[in-house]
């Protein structure tokens, strides 16, 4: 009777082993820069977590998170810009205090919505909550509405279609195609420098695991359960007595905070956010990676992440105009071959020679829930 | 119930009820009652609308017109989970369980407890679940299968399971759509033996083709055709009604 409510014990080792590869091997092994690298892919790491909960469990395929992860990032960059738009910094400006774009863009005064993120307080909350309501928004037009698998993935890519022209359109207001750049200081502390980067990779890490775990314990609930059940068999989870749309809208939502969680650390560890981290494309990609990851699994994810992320750096600094075919290619042979992904591989492949090799199979605790100890794999009639 | 003299409400008052797709008349003006306790079979031709009318009693389709007075409260108003918590259960024709679950996963959803979101993430998994899903899985002859993904039962053993999820539900009013369809002949006693414990102390509307297994269980029938009702009584009556033996049991 060992129901371990957050996770099971392999888990646990799993979750061990990611977190001395990401504290420990990564930083003693790359330089500042790769490591500055590492922790842009892993900003990626928290859309794929989210996907995880919302599509690999959920069965919701969202194609648009990158809305999400563009909210929080643009939230975390007004807050930002802000502060490196101080008098001080802007005085050659015909209205020094303002952000540049604007004073580029003609515009005289701070408009209204910025003034708020004169506050990290508030610019915290609005990178959780913006996002948060915004999904709660489309969830619940969409779901109550029973539109779900494909309509909802295309209604999504509109979504992010839409937001991507309004954030290019609207120059004055967002900076445009260009984004925000020339991002300095968080509360006086410079984020460029190495020794910032250090500390923001590390600050990043720990952020990951908090979401690894919100999501180990999601996973592990009776909610994960449900919403697995109603991937299979959404009437009859209906018809005992849940009201299904409250459900997706649940894990459609938990998905757009944890990339908007992401997209604020990407805007301060790469100091700038545009809008070519919003549109279609972008979000496709965050896609790919949970599948390659698998899309069932929480740690699968963050490996998949990190590995198409160092693959696309290295390929495409090699061969710029063959990487998008490559990632094309990689994304069906991965559907094709292993719908599970990376994860689907080792739990098939590797795992079991691993528990040969150290051949002191006990009875597995990994299905603890009964107290009859019941086999596994109980041969069917 | 403080009713003293007067006589015993019906459960289930179905009045008036019509359901058109397109102009064509699946369900047209049905009127039926079911008592406490009562087990009412429904029996008619295919696409005569014996599902429809369950659909039509769970929320799953919206009634073009009439009324649906269960315990008091008016399901055509009611959203399907809200219909559920009334006291109704439905089991379809199909199984329908979660492959992806243990056996012991799929009854546990259907204890009717956390089922808002907040509910569910705190939702945990106590005596009280653990004995009641034990007790269950006794009942549907699954206790050494808890275990086990449900993907892996049999096809019998899966319409088991889904009757058991119903049955931790504990409704007043149980649907069954053909729940011994697709069964091996030994499968199908087993069933009937199930049904009979179950249906104890909770009304029952089952619709069924099997006329043996109708006779065995039915305390009224009735008989649908094209929407509507030809017959209804003791399955003696309807089976001695000409209109019956003319439409359906002839041929």
């Amino acid at each position: 009777m060992n129901d371990s409510r957050f996770t099971t014990r392999s888990e646990l080792i799993g979750i061990l082993v990611l977190a001395v590869f990401l504290v420990v091997i990564l930083p003693l092994c790359l330089d500042v820069f790769r490591l500055n690298l590492v922790a842009k892919y892993l900003t990626y790491a928290f859309v794929a977590l989210g996907l995880v909960i919302c599509w690999g469990y959920g069965g919701i395929l969202s194609l648009g998170q990158g809305v999400f992860f563009g909210l929080g990032g643009y939230c975390m960059a007004m807050f930002l810009k802000l502060e490196a738009s101080s008098v001080e910094n802007t005085k050659i400006q015909s209205t020094p205090g303002i952000p540049d774009f604007m004073d580029w863009n003609q515009i005289t005064a701070l408009p209204f919505f910025w003034k708020p993120f004169h506050s990290l307080t508030f610019t915290v909350a609005a990178v959780m909550l913006v996002p948060g309501i915004f999904a709660l928004i489309i969830g619940a037009a969409m779901f109550k509405r029973r539109v779900g698998g494909t309509y909802f993935a295309i209604i999504t890519q509109a979504v992010a279609a839409i937001l991507t022209i309004l954030i290019v359109g609207q120059q004055g207001y967002t900076g445009g195609i260009n984004g925000m750049t020339d991002l300095r200081t968080l509360k006086g502390w410079d984020i460029r420098p190495d020794h910032a980067k250090i500390v923001l990779y590390f600050f990043e890490v720990g952020l990951l695991f908090a979401c690894i775990f919100i999501a180990q314990f999601v996973r592990h609930s009776k909610l994960g359960r449900i919403l697995v059940a109603m991937r299979d068999q959404e009437d009859r989870v209906r018809f005992s007595g849940y009201s299904v749309a409250n459900f997706k809208i649940f894990a459609f939502c938990i998905a757009a905070i944890f990339a908007a969680i992401g997209g604020a650390m990407f805007a301060l560890n790469v100091g700038f956010m545009s809008p070519s981290f919003v549109g279609i494309v972008p979000s496709i990609e965050m896609v790919i990676y949970t599948a390659v990851g698998g899309r069932l699994s929480i740690l699968g994810a963050v490996y998949g992440t990190i590995l198409v992320n160092f693959a696309k750096t290295s390929l495409s600094e090699s061969f710029p105009e063959l990487w998008l075919f490559g990632l094309g290619g990689l994304f069906i042979a991965v559907v094709l071959a292993f719908p599970n992904g990376l994860a689907g591989i080792w739990g098939d492949y590797v795992q079991p020679r691993i528990d040969r090799l150290i051949g002191s199979r006990k009875p597995k605790s990994g299905a603890g829930w009964t107290d009859d100890s019941v086999a596994d794999g109980a041969p069917a009639e | 119930m403080l009713i003293g003299h007067q006589p015993k409400p019906f459960l289930l008052s179905v009045e008036g009820l019509t359901v058109s797709f397109d102009g064509f008349k699946a369900v047209n003006d049905l009127s039926f009652y079911v008592e406490e306790n009562e087990i009412r079979v429904i029996i008619g031709p295919n696409g005569a609308g014996k599902t429809t009318v369950l659909d039509l009693i769970c929320g799953k389709t919206k009634a073009t017109s009439g009324s649906i007075e269960f315990r008091g409260k008016d399901l055509t108003k009611l959203k399907e989970n809200q219909i559920v918590k009334a006291g109704v259960g439905r089991k379809f024709q199909t199984p329908s369980i979660y492959d992806d679950l243990t056996v012991f996963e799929n009854l546990e959803i259907s204890f009717p407890r956390g089922r808002t979101v907040f509910g569910a993430l705190t939702f945990t998994r106590d005596a009280t679940v653990r004995d009641r899903v034990h007790e269950v899985a006794e009942m549907i002859f699954l206790k050494d299968r808890l275990g086990m993904s449900a993907a892996l039962l049999s096809h019998g053993q899966k319409q088991w399971l889904e009757i058991g999820m119903l049955l931790i539900q504990d409704p007043d009013l149980l649907m069954l759509d053909e729940p011994v369809a697709g069964m091996s002949v030994s499968e199908r006693a087993k069933t009937a033996e199930l049904l009979n414990r179950i249906i104890k102390d909770r009304s029952v509307l089952v619709i069924e083709h099997d006329m043996k297994f109708v006779e065995d269980i039915a305390h009224k029938v009735t008989v649908l055709h094209q929407g509507q009702i030809l017959s209804e009584g003791t399955m003696d009556h309807v089976k001695n009604d000409p209109k019956v033996i003319e439409v359906y049991l002839g041929h």
